[in-house]
């Protein structure tokens, strides 16, 4: 079995075979993750470059350790400024990169699209690590993965995503990779934060919170992003909370069952209280495990395909 | 020096003129509208256009030539030499140059640098100091200096105190405000807003945008009496408003690009820049919006908004490559594929759209095919099957999306100022 693109560099339009391949190949490798010696040698020889034009932790990290335990080379370069300001461009650094002879590039930028123009420009495989506001498909993997890791499946499941999805990559690519596997989509906030269009996708829109938790299996829960300029789109996040945000009273009054996923990093007392961050709905830690899993299987999959 | 354009079909709605006849031009002078002698055609270069139209000169009045400032991307030769490829004996140039086109010297100095080539081209200068939409700019003395409309194209004119100001003063010689409709508060993004920009994640810029300053621009035009040309329509609802102004008898005209009624937003799903343009391109509704406009005459003129962009500009993230494309020798092509040859206009609308109107509105002389005129004129096979390539372009710039396309119909020569340009050489005539 293998997958049916070299890239991934977005859930939009990816095979529902292909989502479940990697799925099921991340099962095997969140096994080694237990283990006492946790690398394996499935990419020796194999050279990574880590393209961050945009300040990440938790993701940068998580693919780095998903790399060293396939025991590949990896290289990080992480910038904060668009090459452009640079005066070198996008392309020309690419180029350097790629005269190093590098198999992979997993990238994340500023600007929707540049894992396609990388594909233009470079023969490695390429992996989205978020580009925009477009999509951050391993991110949603995960997610989708530790969702089925508690109901077994994600068919038929009532799933509703929750915050500022309009300028959400996280949201769109659960969006997308939900649907093809048949799950239920709804997503829940302020007007101003539903992106344009979305019931085309065969996604509900709900406007009321209590009755996303009524109705619901999962809420996934977005970090409104202050530093993306959310602000501008709520009145303020006290109000965000007061309508939006959830709270222990609010799970307990109208859905005892439901799981609580955030993609991190939380703003504590905004979308989420600390109670809920930290209580008995949330799986919030698991994913981040089964983060470093599903990068092992999508670094695996495509890095043996060639 | 005689020529004889041979059984062409010449065709001029301002002379309602439609009908099979021979040109003699001697000397760039119409000397013969049918009736030629044996003598004339033993002593005449003969061109035998058969099956072909010959219109007046096609006119394009947005055109971006870059000079001067931006020599690397477009020059005023090279922008003349694209213009004749593509059918064109008369172009417009807007003035967002650097320095801007908004002193007399610069007026001069373009119509001083095409005063050589076949192509004529009639400066657009800045509708405001700098096109910096503070204070209008000095009209009387560009005017003077052969400006033939105002324009801050690039950006709207900032307020609807300094739009008022510029009617009003440029009412006093009956040239229009050019404008690029685009409220700057909503402006921020980088394709149309709708169902693609957020499927593509791209930041959106909302249709409304360019309705808001369409129906601002009408309402000026209407309460100080100037003339507004609404540049690049590309919006249903502009489109309406537009009908809506015509039928109140509101001085108002506009232009839509060939882009924006062959593509739609659906085109930048491989985030390709050459997709990239400002208006974005918009829904199959908006399209089929503008060609209804285009029918019922509307929109009263082709225009390409000819953008030129160096190759490593275009070649970048998406969200910071700059808006444009060119268009010059695509235009007629465009046109004539999706506009005529599938029966949604016809041959005559094609000519007063690229022709007559943009020098109605520009308040220059329509060419006539009349003995004792100066031939100023363009030979168009409609049927001709050709492949874009743009590698072979004469622009400087091959930002076009339609690369590799298969287009019917295309200008087989331009005759004008003693030049013939065919085969792909210019010719004294």
């Amino acid at each position: 079995m293998s997958l049916s693109s070299r890239h991934l560099l977005g859930l939009y339009g990816v095979p529902k075979e292909d989502i479940q391949l990697i799925l099921d190949t991340a099962t095997t490798f969140r096994e080694v993750l237990e283990r006492p010696i946790k690398k394996v040698p499935t990419l020796q020889g194999k050279t990574i470059v880590n393209l961050f034009y945009e300040n990440s932790t938790r993701t940068r990290i998580s693919f780095e350790l998903a790399q060293k335990r396939l025991s590949a080379d990896t290289v990080n370069f992480s910038t904060s400024t668009s090459s452009t300001k640079k005066g070198e461009s996008f392309k020309d650094t690419v180029r350097n990169i790629e005269a190093m002879k590098v198999d992979m590039i997993v990238v994340r930028h500023q600007s929707a699209g540049i894992p396609y123009f990388l594909t233009r420009i470079s023969k490695a495989n390429i992996i989205n690590a978020g580009d925009g506001l477009h999509e951050h498909p391993t991110q949603a993997l995960l997610d989708m993965y530790s969702i089925r890791e508690k109901f077994g499946t994600l068919k038929g499941l009532n799933i509703c995503i929750v915050g500022d999805v309009a300028h959400s990559r996280v949201a769109m690519s659960n969006i997308f990779g939900l649907k093809t596997m048949g799950a239920n989509v709804s997503v829940c906030g302020p007007s101003t934060m539903i992106p344009v269009g979305i019931e085309e996708l065969g996604v509900k829109v709900c406007k009321n919170i209590d009755e996303a938790i009524k109705s619901n299996d999962v809420l996934n829960v977005l970090r409104i992003q202050l530093e993306r300029d959310a602000g501008s789109r709520i009145p303020s996040v006290r109000e965000y909370h007061n309508f939006y945000g959830i709270t222990s009273e609010r799970l307990e009054k109208n859905n005892k069952n439901i799981l609580i996923l955030h993609p991190g990093p939380i703003n504590r007392g905004v979308e989420l209280t600390s109670e809920v961050a930290d209580g008995p709905y949330q799986i919030i830690l698991d994913q981040v495990t089964n983060g470093v899993a599903v990068r092992m299987a999508v670094l695996y999959l495509l890095g043996t395909m060639n | 020096m005689k020529i004889i354009l041979k059984d062409a079909t010449l065709l001029n709605p301002a002379q309602k003129l439609h009908e099979k006849k021979d040109l003699l031009i001697e000397d760039g002078i119409i000397r013969k509208v049918g009736e030629l002698t044996d003598e004339d055609y033993e002593k005449s270069t003969v061109y035998d256009f058969a099956g072909k139209y010959c219109v007046p000169g096609l006119f394009d009045m947005h055109v971006h030539l870059r000079e001067p400032g931006r020599e690397d991307e477009e020059t005023i030769e090279t922008g003349s030499n694209a213009a004749a490829a593509g059918g064109f004996t008369e172009i417009a140039c807007m003035p967002n140059t650097t320095p801007d086109i908004d002193s007399a010297e610069i007026v001069r100095y373009i119509k001083e640098k095409s005063k050589e080539h076949l192509v004529e081209v009639y400066p657009i200068a800045a509708a405001t100091k700098k096109r910096q939409g503070e204070a209008i700019s000095p009209m009387f003395e560009l005017y003077g200096a052969g400006a033939v409309g105002f324009s801050d194209d690039g950006v709207t004119i900032k307020t609807a105190a300094v739009l008022k100001n510029a009617l009003e003063y440029s009412k006093m010689f009956d040239a229009p405000i050019i404008e690029h409709c685009e409220d700057e508060s909503l402006s921020s993004g980088a394709m149309n807003e709708g169902i693609n920009s957020t499927i593509l994640g791209l930041p959106p810029l909302p249709s409304v945008s360019e309705d808001i300053i369409v129906i601002r621009d009408i309402l000026m035009a209407e309460y100080t009496g100037g003339k507004v040309h609404i540049a690049h329509i590309s919006t249903k609802r502009a489109v309406e408003l537009v009908r809506w102004a015509k039928k109140r008898n509101i001085n108002v005209t506009a232009e839509a690009t060939p882009h924006h009624f062959t593509l739609t937003d659906e085109s930048l799903k491989t985030y390709d820049t050459n997709f990239k343009m400002n208006p974005p391109l918009r829904t199959a509704e908006d399209v089929e919006a503008i060609i209804e406009g285009l029918k019922d005459g509307t929109i009263d003129c082709i225009a390409s908004d000819h953008a030129p962009h160096s190759i490593e500009e275009k070649e970048m993230e998406f969200i910071y490559a700059p808006n444009g494309i060119i268009g010059l020798e695509t235009e007629l092509g465009l046109a004539l594929s999706e506009l005529v040859h599938k029966k949604r206009i016809t041959m005559e609308q094609i000519v007063e759209k690229l022709s007559i109107n943009p020098r109605k509105i520009l308040n220059l002389p329509v060419p006539q095919f009349k003995v004792g005129e100066k031939a100023n004129l363009t030979v168009i096979d409609p049927d001709l099957i050709w492949t874009v390539d743009v590698s072979t372009f004469k622009s400087k710039s091959k930002n076009s999306p339609f690369d590799k396309k298969l287009l019917t119909g295309k200008a087989v020569a331009v005759i004008n100022k003693r030049k013939m340009y065919y085969e792909d050489k210019f010719i004294d005539i």
